[in-house]
């Protein structure tokens, strides 16, 4: 027996069996409070088939899988190398033509012109909504982060609460809240634009400036408590929020300048392209601001914050900074969010928001704009689509499953995500090869 | 006296009406916070690195204890005598050893294979994070998402009490729990091979190496420690409160706060941080409301980092206990 499992090749099968009985149970039925272990048991012998080509029960088909699984992962690493060097050879002409600055210009403006004529190629009111709703405002929130995350490497887990407050600010100025707004008159949401940026902005500062003395794993743990006090005080504070039963009815926004007037309807086209056109400027000026000095000092805290010290930057300044500007835009997606849906509950700003947000930085790669923004399309329409057509025994709330799997699961086979940033996969690939042998190092991992 | 003066003392007065009641209850929740707490100390001596998915611990070893005492007492009357004190054996038993399984697991699949190639710290916090997500939100899908009430295998009765205050015997039952684990936990990290090898660890992992202690037994080893403990707090929580697929959260980020109160890696620390938070949060109901309680728990932990990292007993990784 030992020696049958000390063959790498059996205790791969039996490491995919293992994990295609973990899938089995995550896309398995659901249990509940009558049967606590319905879904236990029935993920298993509950009949199924493979798009209705092989009826059979759920775990003949999934042990299927995982001999196919194993046979190309078996192939992959005897193969694998061959495969991957004749990729690459290949791809080595289009991909040295990409570097070119006129190509990656002339893709991003076709990019821009796709995304321009989108919803009027997709009609369907569904996802008309969803792209504004599910993936406009998740792109907004990603960049957002991966300034926080993949520029200055600080992981905060309690993001929502800019997300919230530009929210609340929205339904602060425009008179949906039981305190009384900042003007004697309630404003059209464009004016809460502004006043939700400044306010997010001034909130990265508040909470920044003390917490962001601590180390990483302090900081992921305050700012996840913070996240979490957002929303309490939301739920309970009657009199300023409107508590667990929400805002009074957000207006549209609307332009009245002249001869020109517009109003945003029900209809998301709108809010759409007026997203769309912030969503532009944000990912503008953070690429500007990731190229500038700013940009170059985050890379060097993030790298080695001693050494980023002894050559005359200050940490927590520009530590503060990334908070304070990743938050802009969680800010602004805030805004959009509160005038389009007219009402907004603290129930939807929650820690797996955070993480939902998280999930997208770290699939797309931390510190690639364009990767974030990748995988915040990817999942968001993923998430859109399951929505809008759930497979059999699927719930919403599996959703977390999924996602709690795949950061896992990039975290052991790849770390730096789809479209690592260039920088980035050069440090980790440092700090994993420059370590080697010191195993006090290996043990703890500490890159500080 | 202004209106502030007046409110705390109309607040005084009722705190010292139920000074020794809320007491009490404080010191049972500081118990099971001390027993969550050892978890989150004992891998960052170790690892150097908080342990984000230790919550889902707690909570595994909640359900595991739920689903005992549903087979062994179910819907009929609590039992009494020997069989009680059988099943609560049983319950914290089962409990731990989930706790352990889950905690070896998650070492297994969310730490190891990080740790083998050496990856930045923050790739640990985000796989963990990964893993607590992904373990609480299955649990939810194969349980449900409400609450259960785990049967009582007690009565829970006022054995007796401390200045007129009652202590019932659910309370009872976490100190004696407490009083046992922490003593046996104590001895065997101070006393035997398998303490002094992980506090070789935590000391200098390189230089343990070097004198023969197998650095990934012991890491292993650290997680089940931990997560027996974690494991058999969540049955003892479950016991009073019931079990649901999120009560990890909130207890564990409670322990995390006792944890750096008493002194991170500091196993002493995190048992004494355990108590005086939860003797403060009970006590702090007299002048907040409930929705708050979290808050101040919070602001505790907030306070600490900022003012004393090291905590009360400070950082003291590898030392004796």
């Amino acid at each position: 027996m030992r020696t049958l499992l000390a063959k790498t090749a059996v205790r791969r099968l039996l490491i995919t069996l293992g994990v295609m009985a973990v899938i089995e149970l995550m896309t398995g039925p659901p249990g509940n409070n009558a049967q606590p272990l319905y879904g236990f048991t029935h993920s298993f012998d509950e009949p199924a088939s493979f798009f209705g080509l092989f009826p059979a029960e759920r775990w003949a088909i999934f042990f299927v899988f995982g001999l196919v699984f194993w046979g190309i992962t078996s192939f992959w690493i005897t193969q694998g190398p061959t495969v991957k060097k004749r990729v690459q050879d290949a791809l080595a002409v289009p991909r040295a033509k990409t570097q070119k600055r006129p190509v990656r210009i002339g893709v991003l403006a076709g990019l821009l012109v796709v995304a321009i004529i989108l919803p009027h190629v997709e009609t369907a009111p569904f996802w008309q909504a969803a792209m504004v709703e599910q993936i406009e405002v998740y792109v907004l929130l990603a960049i957002g982060l991966n300034v926080v995350v993949g520029f200055a490497g600080l992981l905060d887990l309690g993001y929502v609460a800019f997300y919230a407050i530009g929210a609340y600010t929205t339904a602060w100025v425009t008179g949906a809240l039981p305190t009384p707004p900042i003007f004697d008159h309630a404003l059209n949401p464009f004016f809460a634009i502004p006043v939700a940026i400044a306010l997010v902005m001034v909130a990265g500062i508040v909470l920044g400036a003390p917490t962001l003395r601590l180390r990483g794993d302090y900081l992921a743990i305050v700012t996840l408590g913070f996240g979490e006090i957002i929303t309490i005080f939301a739920n309970n504070l009657y009199g300023i929020t409107g508590g667990s039963l929400g805002t009074k009815q957000i207006p549209h926004p609307s332009i009245h300048l002249g001869p020109i007037k517009y109003v945003w309807g029900i209809t998301p086209v709108p809010y759409y392209y007026l997203t769309l056109s912030f969503v532009v400027l944000f990912i503008i000026v953070f690429s500007l601001l990731e190229r500038s000095r700013i940009g170059r000092a985050w890379t060097a805290i993030r790298e080695d914050e001693v050494a980023a010290e002894s050559v005359g930057i200050n940490p927590l300044k520009y530590k503060v900074m990334a908070f304070a500007i990743g938050a802009a835009s969680a800010g602004f997606a805030g805004v959009v969010t509160a005038s389009q849906l007219f009402y907004i509950f603290p129930s939807s700003f929650t820690l797996q928001f955070s993480i939902n947000v998280l999930v997208l930085v770290i699939l797309g790669g931390m510190g690639s704009i364009a990767g974030v923004v990748l995988g915040a399309i990817l999942i968001q329409t993923l998430t859109a689509f399951l929505l809008h057509s759930p497979p059999a025994g699927y719930q919403p709330s599996d959703l977390y499953i999924y996602l709690g799997a795949l950061l896992v699961t990039m975290m052991i086979f790849r770390p730096a995500g789809l479209i690592p940033s260039r920088r980035r996969k050069r440090e980790i690939t440092l700090s994993e090869d420059l370590h080697e042998g010191h195993l006090d190092e290996v043990l703890t991992g500490d890159d500080t | 006296m202004g209106a502030f003066g007046h409110y705390l003392a109309a607040h005084l007065d009722t705190l010292k009406l139920e000074f020794w009641a809320l007491f009490v209850g404080g010191v049972a929740n500081g118990l099971l916070y001390g027993m969550i707490a050892v978890g989150y100390t004992l891998v960052y001596g170790v690892l150097r690195l908080i342990n984000f998915a230790h919550s889902e611990i707690f909570m595994s070893g909640g359900f595991a204890g739920y689903f005992v005492m549903r087979y062994f007492v179910g819907a009929g009357a609590p039992p009494a005598g020997m069989s009680s004190v059988g099943l609560i054996i049983l319950g914290v038993l089962v409990g731990g050893v989930v706790g352990a399984i889950v905690a070896t697991i998650l070492e297994r699949v969310a730490y190891r294979p990080l740790r083998k190639r050496n990856a930045p710290k923050l790739a640990y916090l985000i796989s963990a994070i990964g893993a607590s997500y992904f373990l609480f939100n299955l649990a939810g899908k194969e349980f449900g998402h409400l609450a259960y009430a785990t049967p009582q295998p007690y009565i829970n009765h006022p054995v007796f009490h401390i200045f007129g205050a009652p202590v019932q015997m659910y309370f009872v039952i976490i100190f004696l729990v407490g009083l046992v684990m922490f003593t046996t936990l104590d001895r065997v990290i101070s006393k035997t091979r398998l303490g002094r090898g992980i506090r070789a660890v935590a000391q200098d992992a390189e230089t343990a190496s070097l004198m023969g202690v197998n650095i990934d037994r012991t890491i292993a080893i650290t997680f089940i420690v931990g997560g027996t403990l974690g494991g058999a707090a969540g049955f003892l929580f479950g016991l009073g409160y019931g079990v649901v697929y999120t009560m990890g959260f909130v207890p564990a980020l409670k322990a995390f706060t006792a944890a750096v109160l008493g002194g991170i890696g500091n196993l002493r620390g995190a048992m004494i941080g355990g108590l005086i938070l939860g003797i403060f949060e009970s006590l702090s109901v007299v002048f907040v409301q409930a929705a708050y309680i979290d808050v101040v728990a919070f602001g505790i932990l907030v306070t600490v980092l900022l003012v004393r990292p090291t905590g009360i007993l400070g950082e003291r990784l590898g030392r004796a206990a």
